[in-house]
């Protein structure tokens, strides 16, 4: 199977470089897996999870919040805000979360910031029921 | 002429005066690794912020760009964000990032604008107080931090943000030290608002057309607050390695200066005790002598 090149990092530091076989990202309008090949594109980030196949069924699961996504010819470049392997996520961070939308689903003034809010939550509440099982 | 005793008691202190600014020099040393290392790790994420900006900065025409691209159009309001250290005994470090943007202070005055500072850490702060007390807005401090995050950068340029949202001011400019080596550290102002998007080199102008998911626009907004932040996280860190190294470098004159200083009084000490020890000797001599 081609691979490609594939980086993903965060402010303080590189969390994955190296080429893999395909990637799924959880772009902000919708999750999208990439493989080798794929049209130079950019997009946004929603809180989720990146799922990472190094070929020979390897496969690594990080949890990423808030960034945006590039690809081009060289390769796919995630940067998150924030990245940590999904091994060491707390639940209490995806609670803390949770709260911090509820939170501003309750300040949303404009009916546009409202449905943002709410769409945030309810990924966030997806994300935490996956994670639960 | 001092006393044999206050020779002692002089050396002693000198002695104990050196141990600390050694073991000082010693922890600097370890931390400014630590500082570099980190440094290091940050690059990679600022560089690819950079050329995904250029990209997009590029495609975007001045008339409907973002107010953080494009500026609020006029420049009557000056922000300064000034990132000092939170301790001293670091050298010329906190004092010339002071003077740098005490300098560009008084130059926006003299200009006739508005001038208001942002302080990140304490000394930035102690030293700016005394003549610009008025402009000093607020001080963060991160005393209790001992390893910048990025949250801690998130923290300021969300103040940042907030404040340019508000309206209140129209340029902010960043004020630290930038990390050349141990022995030189560059007091660098940047500006921050309106963003400064590096030239795209000409040969990247062809690159194949990008599919933006959602709108060009729509992602340059969510990226612009963003780039503030790692632009704040980056100066940040190098602020973090560049006290360091002044520390390392300023607490090694002063073990060395203590080293001459001991030299010095101990032969003072010892001429003074063979001098009294001849004045005895002579006293002794003619007193027999006498009789």
């Amino acid at each position: 199977m081609a691979t490609f090149h594939f980086e993903l990092v965060s402010p303080e530091r590189v969390l994955f470089s190296g080429s893999v076989d395909s990637v799924v990202v959880p772009a902000s309008e919708g999750d999208m897996t990439v493989l080798a090949g794929h049209a130079p594109a950019m997009s946004t980030l929603k809180p989720g999870v990146v799922t990472v196949a190094e070929g020979k069924g390897n496969s690594r699961r990080l949890f990423v919040r808030g960034g945006f996504v590039d690809i081009n010819d060289s390769g796919l470049t995630i940067l998150a805000e924030h990245a940590i392997p999904l091994e060491d996520l707390k639940p209490e961070m995806i609670a803390n979360d949770i709260k911090n939308a509820m939170d501003d689903v309750a300040d949303a003034r404009t009916v546009d910031a409202r449905i943002a809010a709410q769409s945030r939550l309810d990924g966030l509440k997806q994300l935490q029921s996956a994670l639960v099982n | 002429m001092p006393s044999l005793k206050d020779l002692r008691t002089r050396i002693a202190s000198v002695k104990a005066t050196q141990k600390i600014t050694k073991a000082m020099q010693m922890v600097a040393a370890a931390k400014l690794r630590k500082a570099q290392m980190a440094a290091e790790a940050a690059r990679p994420y600022a560089e690819k912020m950079e050329s995904v900006l250029a990209n997009l900065g590029a495609g975007v025409d001045a008339s409907s760009a973002p107010r953080l691209l494009a500026g609020t159009g006029s420049d009557k309001v000056h922000l300064l964000v000034v990132c000092t250290a939170e301790r001293g005994l670091c050298g010329a470090f906190n004092s010339s990032i002071a003077r740098l943007a005490r300098e560009h202070a008084n130059r926006l005055l003299a200009e006739g604008k508005t001038v208001k500072i942002l302080c990140v850490g304490k000394k930035g702060n102690d030293s700016l107080r005394r003549t610009l007390e008025r402009n000093i807005i607020d001080l963060i401090e991160f005393r209790s931090v001992k390893q910048m995050s990025f949250v801690q950068a998130d923290e300021v340029g969300a103040r940042v943000l907030k404040m340019f949202e508000a309206g209140e001011f129209d340029v902010a400019t960043l004020f630290f030290s930038r990390f050349k080596s141990v022995i030189s550290q560059i007091p660098t102002a940047q500006q921050l608002i309106p963003a400064e998007i590096p030239a795209k080199s000409a040969s990247k102008g062809a690159q194949a057309v990008y599919d933006y998911e959602p709108e060009e626009a729509e992602i340059l907004a969510s990226l612009l607050p963003r780039n503030i932040a790692v632009q704040i996280f980056k100066a940040l860190l190098e602020n973090a390695a560049s006290e360091q190294g002044a520390r390392m470098s300023a607490m090694d004159n002063a073990t060395r200066n203590a080293g001459d200083m001991i030299k010095k009084q101990t032969q003072k000490y010892n001429r003074t005790r063979q001098a009294m020890i001849t004045k005895e000797l002579i006293e002794i001599i003619s007193g027999a002598e006498a009789l």
